[in-house]
């Protein structure tokens, strides 16, 4: 058996979690955002992606009280208290939903769909939601 | 190879736990290691053990369980996904347990691929 692939605390790898749909109307990204805030605690490379209707998780303003669901964008703020700092959002995706940087509660980086393919063809994990 | 597998569909409404089986059972046919599935999202219904199909029909959760048995692959449950949809020990299907989220990210770590199986 090979064992050199077992469990080495001192091995960092690449961890990308990748956010596809909306804030609401499926628990998907409320959940996601926590296993972004657990990875955190293994000290790996961590980044986190929004695309397609991902992007709007980013939303500033978002007021959720008309349908009785916790408005969890603020959480997005501690990210970088938790040091995942690599937020990418497609440029693409945010276009065609008429919103730009100064919409989003955090700061990013935006990039365009093939440089963000590169940097995802880069992980060891991607995990997608 | 060793892989880990993410699991976040629940067994019946989509086919994503069923690909995820037959990926796990040809996987270890082929010599393969599955060390871990982890079961996040409406995933963690695999492991209800009260789920009862009809007899013409699979029973996804049962064949979790002769994974499990037969090959000794880690079954886990992610526990607060799990409380939410009333998953507790009293209705886990043999070999599976319920654990918390950094299992996964363990599997990500000591795995050399990590699968997701979702919508």
């Amino acid at each position: 058996m090979m064992e050199e692939d077992d469990f080495d605390p001192e091995k960092v790898k690449r961890f990308m979690f990748v956010n596809r749909k909306a804030p609401y109307g499926t628990v998907y990204a409320l959940e996601s955002l926590e296993t972004v805030l657990i990875s955190a605690a293994f000290d790996q490379d961590v980044s986190v992606v929004f695309v397609d209707d991902g992007v709007f998780q980013l939303k500033k303003s978002q007021d959720t009280k008309g349908i009785n669901m916790k408005n969890f964008s603020p959480t997005f703020r501690a990210l970088e208290g938790y040091d995942v700092e690599k937020l990418y959002v497609e440029r693409e995706s945010l276009e065609a939903r008429g919103l730009s940087e100064d919409d989003l509660v955090v700061d990013v980086e935006i990039l365009g769909s093939d440089e963000l393919s590169k940097i995802m063809a880069a992980q060891d994990v991607v995990i997608s939601n | 190879m060793k892989f880990g597998i993410l699991v976040n569909e629940g067994p019946f409404t989509h086919q994503a736990s069923d690909s995820a089986y037959q990926f796990a059972k040809a996987a270890i046919e082929k010599g393969h290691e599955v060390m871990r599935v982890f079961f996040y999202h409406d995933g963690v219904n695999n492991a209800n053990k009260l789920s009862e199909p009809q007899s013409d029909d699979r029973n996804l959760v049962k064949l979790w369980s002769e994974l499990a048995q037969e090959h000794n692959v880690d079954l886990v449950v992610c526990v607060a996904a799990a409380l939410r949809r009333g998953i507790k020990d009293d209705v886990l299907a043999p070999g599976f347990r319920i654990s918390g989220l950094g299992q996964l990210i363990e599997a990500g770590i000591v795995s050399d691929r990590l699968l997701v199986f979702g919508d």
